[in-house]
């Protein structure tokens, strides 16, 4: 049951991670029983399953996911969104409304215009068409005030941490509200501009240590120093 | 004015011009993620020729009737630099600029997941800033990586390199004069894994027992090459790599 | 139905036929389809062939004219090669400038005949530096069926050992022509053999329907001695060393064998 490299090793695209019984992960292929990376990235076994934790990655849209994207387009009936990935996504006028869409009546520009932000949710997507969002729920709709920061997709779900470990901790020790796009756009709202500065420093130190151990207690440790006034090196 | 040919492009000891055994690439510098824009890039040096790769996408098709329905285009822009050259060259892309991009993009293409991303377009756009022989092949090192920065799922890296012959012997990696004043040239471009060429022409002449050691001999520049190339994407991250000190 | 798109059951049978050493047509792997040549068709042209292989149809003029040489090349006479998809020709060509597909048959038929030297450029010369002849070699394609390089590639051979120049005289400078004509001076006669790559099978002279099934291309170019003067590889795919090896064997025998029929016109 041979397999070629370490855990957290860097692998590139063409390497071979393992061979015969091992399962294809995210960022592999298999080819006459051999699982070669497709990226660059940090290689993962996990049980029978070989997988890469890619380094660079952008955005693929997911039914389900929550997205936070820019308006880049009014048409009629319909806003054209930038999430960040290859596709433009799609937000029809009556789901923002809740009815049909009166083009005599409804100005779509008063309710979101180009360069507004939005958090929407992805309910339809396939191969053959652009993502579709909803911002019928609660929680979504036009983003009113905070900062938004991009970080790369892959490192995400580091960001919010095992179930949600990571985010929770970081939401307490900042006291900032903070919406995870996982288009890789995150809002972060706090009650002071420092509040705001603090929370994004947090996630860009996440994003550059991601692959790393004891990552939660460390971002943690680094907060609390800071909101103290010591320098955390 | 008229050129003076080469006096001898080899010497007695089975020297080049340039100080280089028959069988050795020229120096090679490899640097991955240099443009801040675009969404991957490279650049490479490979002896005098210096050429910077720039990828954008996957992204949408314009204009959207050259989308294909199941997979990413590719599109590829080889260009030269008007100073890239001894006499200045016309901005406007020449009809070698149009063939060579069409090769490129044939040599790229087999190595790409396209079909992950059915509707898209990539975009590859190569800048020779300074040639000297071989800048087909050093375009193709550089787009590899590019693409692979681009977080562009790939098979394997495409490698490329030239043999030639030169004053009878064949050699690896023909700068400038040896191209202009040689008996024959071969780009070619492998995907190691594969054991898949993609990118092979010639100009010259070569019978069919050289041809079968030219082509022997540029697959061995190109495995040379990839593990640059492999070395050149590992650098970038290196420094990621290391854990930060308690 | 004439639009470029070739069904899936016509591809899966294509590529089942060739797994078995088969053809749509029923011929071998390695066997070209019939063709027809014709020369001295474009009257006001100084030479001019017309090749149908199969039912790719293409023809080749050549125009001889007076030019100054390139600098660096002061005594010798200038090649220049152009090809047209005409709109006419297949429904996939739109009208306007050569496309990608265009300037690479052009380069590769050019590839042919100036890396075998099959004209003698260094006879063209009329007053060194000053004036030389320039041959115009304009591909013309009037029907796609396939393999438009071959078919290119021997029209233009056929054309260049059609071609007949005026005789002149140089006097203080200037050209005088003289009665009677002297055939361009074609001293190599390179033939080029395509081949495509389907189910990691080798056939030669891919039809239309074979080139949109196919892999990737690989076209060859032999000279009259058998040695190996231009090559191109095509398309999406690859191909492995040990096949770019056996086409290339493949090839010399082939060119050998239309490049008899072409120079006996």
């Amino acid at each position: 049951m041979p397999t070629f490299y370490e855990r957290k090793q860097i692998v590139t695209p063409g390497d071979l991670l393992a061979e015969n019984d091992y399962m294809a992960g995210d960022n592999t292929y298999k080819e006459n029983g051999k699982i070669y990376a497709t990226r660059v990235g940090l290689v993962d076994y996990d049980n029978r399953r070989v997988s890469v934790v890619a380094l660079k990655a952008f955005y693929i849209p997911y039914i389900g996911d929550l997205v936070i994207g820019k308006v880049t387009d009014v048409t009629l009936g319909v806003w054209l969104i930038d999430i960040n990935a290859p596709y433009p996504a799609v937000l029809r006028a009556s789901d923002a409304l809740n009815r049909p869409f009166k083009p005599q009546r409804d100005e779509l520009s008063s309710i979101f215009d180009v360069g507004d932000v939005v958090i929407a949710e992805i309910v339809a997507y396939d191969r053959t068409r652009d993502p579709l969002l909803t911002v019928s729920d609660l929680g979504l709709g036009k983003v009113k005030r905070g900062q938004i920061i991009e970080v790369t997709p892959t490192k995400i779900p580091r960001v919010i941490g095992r179930q949600g470990s990571m985010i929770t901790m970081l939401k307490q020790e900042t006291g900032c509200q903070i919406t995870v796009g996982q288009n890789g756009v995150i809002l972060v709202s706090g009650k002071s501009l420092e509040d705001e500065q603090l929370a994004i420093r947090a996630i860009r130190k996440i994003e550059e240590e991601a692959h790393t151990s004891g990552l939660t207690d460390r971002i943690t440790e680094m907060i609390k120093n800071e909101k103290r006034g010591v320098e955390h090196v | 004015m008229s050129k003076k040919k080469t006096e001898k492009l080899i010497d007695k000891k089975g020297i080049r011009i340039d100080g280089r055994e028959l069988n050795k690439l020229r120096p090679i510098k490899l640097e991955v993620g240099v443009l801040d824009n675009a969404n991957g890039s490279a650049y490479i040096e490979q002896g005098k020729n210096k050429i910077l790769a720039g990828v954008y996408g996957p992204k949408e098709v314009h204009p959207k009737h050259l989308a294909i329905s199941d997979r990413a285009l590719l599109r590829c822009r080889y260009h030269m630099a008007p100073f890239s050259v001894q006499e200045r060259k016309s901005p406007a892309p020449s009809r070698r600029e149009v063939e060579i991009s069409k090769v490129i993009k044939e040599a790229l293409e087999p190595a790409i997941f396209a079909e992950y991303y059915p509707r898209t377009s990539i975009e590859l756009f190569i800048e020779v800033l300074q040639a000297d022989g071989g800048t087909r092949c050093a375009s193709l090192t550089a787009a590899s990586l590019a693409l692979a920065d681009a977080g562009i799922p790939m098979r394997d890296l495409v490698a490329a390199c030239a043999a030639g012959k030169v004053d009878g012997h064949l050699v690896l990696d023909l700068n400038d004069v040896e191209d202009k004043e040689g008996e024959a040239d071969l780009p070619l471009a492998l995907i190691p894994s594969l054991n898949a060429v993609t990118l092979l022409q010639m100009d010259g002449k070569a019978t069919l027992e050289e041809f079968e050691q030219l082509v022997n001999m540029a697959v061995e520049g190109c495995k040379q090459i990839h593990k640059l190339q492999k070395e050149a994407l590992k650098a970038k991250y290196i420094t990621v790599k290391e854990e930060p000190k308690e | 139905m004439k639009s470029p798109i070739i069904i899936r059951v016509k591809q899966k049978q294509i590529a089942q036929l060739v797994s078995q050493g088969k053809r749509l047509d029923g011929r071998g792997l390695t066997d070209h389809r019939e063709f027809q040549l014709e020369t001295g068709i474009a009257g006001r042209a100084e030479g001019s062939a017309r090749v149908r292989l199969g039912k790719t149809e293409v023809l080749v003029g050549i125009k001889i004219d007076v030019g100054t040489p390139f600098p660096d090349v002061p005594d010798k006479g200038v090649l220049t090669v152009n090809a047209e998809l005409v709109p006419l020709a297949s429904p996939s060509f739109e009208p306007g400038p050569p496309n990608e597909n265009a300037v690479e048959l052009a380069r590769i038929v050019d590839r042919g005949i100036r890396e075998s030297k099959a004209i003698a450029l260094e006879e063209l010369c009329v007053e060194p530096g000053k004036k030389v002849f320039i041959v115009f070699v304009d591909v013309y394609v009037l029907n796609h069926d396939g393999n438009l390089i071959d078919a290119s590639a021997m029209a233009a051979l056929a054309a260049l050992l059609n071609t007949k120049m005026f005789k002149y005289e140089v006097k203080e400078g200037e050209i005088e022509v003289k009665p009677g004509y002297t055939p361009l001076p074609v001293k190599d006669y390179p033939v080029a053999v395509t081949f495509a790559k389907i189910n990691d099978k080798l056939i030669v002279d891919p039809g239309l329907d074979e080139e949109q099934v196919m892999d990737a291309r690989l076209t060859i170019t032999t000279d009259k001695d058998g040695n190996i003067c231009a090559l191109q590889k095509g398309g999406y795919g690859y191909f492995t060393t040990q096949q770019i090896l056996e086409a290339a064997k493949i090839a010399k025998s082939k060119g050998e064998e239309l490049r008899k029929r072409v120079v006996k016109g």
